[in-house]
């Protein structure tokens, strides 16, 4: 008889937006603690870390905080879909008995610290060799050239990259603990100002301190677990391009690899989804995201989110808590977009609940110019 | 008696020879003698087809826009916003992060190579505006 799959047992978010009384370890652990108790478990129990932090060799350095000595750690670097692959690997590992009791945890506190990372400088590495001399501004140039090839392939409007926006804060203001919950109209977007050109400040993601953890274990070690397990039935990862120079269609993410594993290995397609987490770090990935996930058809996706469809009340519930855009965004958003889908599918999510969501969508990108991705199916037990 | 100045370092042991010719604006990229793809940046093996034998070749500098952004917030006090991000993509296929100057651009439009000093390095590509062909 196999063994039963593992779940997710517990999660939490950190304290969010802006925390000047605590560290990034601090913050991390005690998401780490409030998770942990949701499973019924406690950091003795852990023996499975994976984490990041600002640092070098973060498992090593986390776990000597937590004073735990896992037999089992993993620190993958894909950029904000980390977390998403940190499930990936945890299912992976607790399965086959590497440990058994998996901690995923984040923190950061780059609106405190002022500590978003710079354009690089012109160093050996091929970025600082190749594009340093011309100053680019990371990674919001790219993907504003991300979006002007959007637009001139498919007709894409700053319209509708707006309206994505406008989604994210109307979500943002059914959610108490969002950054950004005053209302927002698609031409007060097009007013803010360009940062990039097309993309205007408030197509960008916010930068806030934040942060979370989830627990992944088995279904025998959470038998003590405060709520209800969460299964993860389908996982996908793909990585294609540190440098946008190497992608051969600047239009297409590697979401459509990662998606496309993750639907085959859950057997369920856009039409099950529920309710979708997808990372927004700037209005043109939702759009885009939309488009290799199956929701639309390549080029479609700006005509997909007019008219309020991925609003409350709309069609496809999408970024439920606000997103990046509005609610929180701590320079890595993929850890909390597995926390609200998790509270959407337990049915705690509040005003924001989408009612009877059973099967959610997780999907988080990272690198500079959608240089990697990785893909959650999510579902009750 | 070598009388010669003595050429300065610059890039790694794979990109010498694309700075060496950048001191003398040549645009130089890499030709795969197995497959014919052209690949930039330079590697010691085809991106495409993983053969071993590339050869540098010089580019002819003209191609056209992919896309690009027009940067209004510089983080670098010494850089005047706004300005110039870009993806050209040569005629040779292989496409460059570089600068337009010169003007106003849109994607699709031709360009060509020129070449802008800088303090501590030979010259970088930029590209400028230049005639439909």
């Amino acid at each position: 008889m196999a063994a039963p799959e593992p779940c997710i047992a517990g999660v939490a978010e950190s304290a969010l937006g802006k925390v000047p009384d605590e560290t990034e370890l601090s913050m991390l652990a005690a998401a780490g603690r409030e998770a942990l108790a949701e499973a019924g478990l406690g950091f003795g129990d852990v023996d499975g870390l994976f984490v990041r932090t600002r640092g070098i060799e973060p498992s090593v350095e986390v776990a000597e905080y937590l004073g735990i000595q896992p037999r089992y750690t993993d620190s993958t670097d894909v950029g904000g879909c980390s977390f998403e692959a940190y499930v990936n690997h945890a299912m992976a590992a607790v399965g086959a008995g590497l440990c058994e009791v998996a901690l995923i945890a984040y923190a950061s506190r780059q609106r405190s610290l002022r500590a978003r990372k710079r354009a690089g400088s012109e160093d050996q590495t091929l970025a600082g060799q190749f594009e340093a001399p011309y100053r680019p501004l990371l990674p919001i140039g790219n993907y504003a050239m991300i979006a002007a090839r959007h637009m001139h392939q498919y007709g894409t409007r700053p319209e509708q990259l707006a309206e994505v926006a406008v989604a994210a804060r109307q979500w943002a203001a059914l959610n108490p603990k969002a950054w950004a919950r005053q209302p927002l109209s698609v031409d007060e977007v097009m007013a803010s100002g360009y940062i990039a050109e097309p993309l205007h400040r408030l197509d960008c993601c916010l930068v806030t301190d934040g942060g979370g953890a989830v627990v992944v274990t088995t279904p025998e070690r959470a038998r003590e677990a405060a709520k209800r397990p969460i299964r993860v039935i389908g996982r996908g990862e793909s990585a294609t391009a540190w440098h946008i120079s190497q992608i051969d269609d600047l239009t297409v993410t590697p979401g459509v690899a990662s998606s496309r594993a993750a639907y085959a290995m859950a057997g369920v397609g856009p039409g099950d989804i529920d309710v979708a987490e997808l990372y927004d770090n700037f209005t043109i990935a939702t759009i885009m995201e939309l488009e290799d996930l199956g929701f639309c058809a390549k080029g479609e996706g700006g005509d997909f989110v007019t008219g309020g469809r991925i609003a409350p009340g709309g069609e496809l519930p999408l970024q439920t808590m606000g997103g990046g855009l509005s609610y929180c965004h701590p320079g890595m958003l993929g850890l909390l977009l597995i926390v609200e889908a998790v509270r959407q599918l337990r049915g705690e999510a509040d005003a924001r609940q989408v009612p009877d969501a059973e099967v959610a969508l997780v999907h988080g990108i990272g690198g500079v110019c959608f240089g990697s991705a990785a893909t959650l199916v999510l579902a009750r037990a | 008696m070598n009388a010669n100045p003595p050429v300065p370092v610059f890039g790694d042991a794979i990109t010498r020879p694309y700075w060496e010719a950048a001191q003398s604006r040549r645009l130089l990229i890499q030709r795969c003698d197995s497959c014919g793809q052209h690949q930039f940046y330079p590697r010691r093996f085809c991106r495409r087809c993983h053969a071993e034998n590339v050869s540098w070749v010089e580019a002819s500098g003209c191609g056209r826009i992919y896309t690009l952004t027009r940067i209004w917030h510089s983080e670098d006090p010494a850089v005047a916003a706004p300005y110039f991000n870009a993806l050209v993509e040569l005629d040779e296929g292989p496409r460059l992060f570089t600068t337009l100057v010169g003007g106003d651009f849109a994607i699709g439009q031709r360009v060509r190579v020129a070449w802008r000093d800088r303090s501590g390095g030979p010259p970088v590509p930029v590209f400028e505006a230049a005639e439909e062909r």
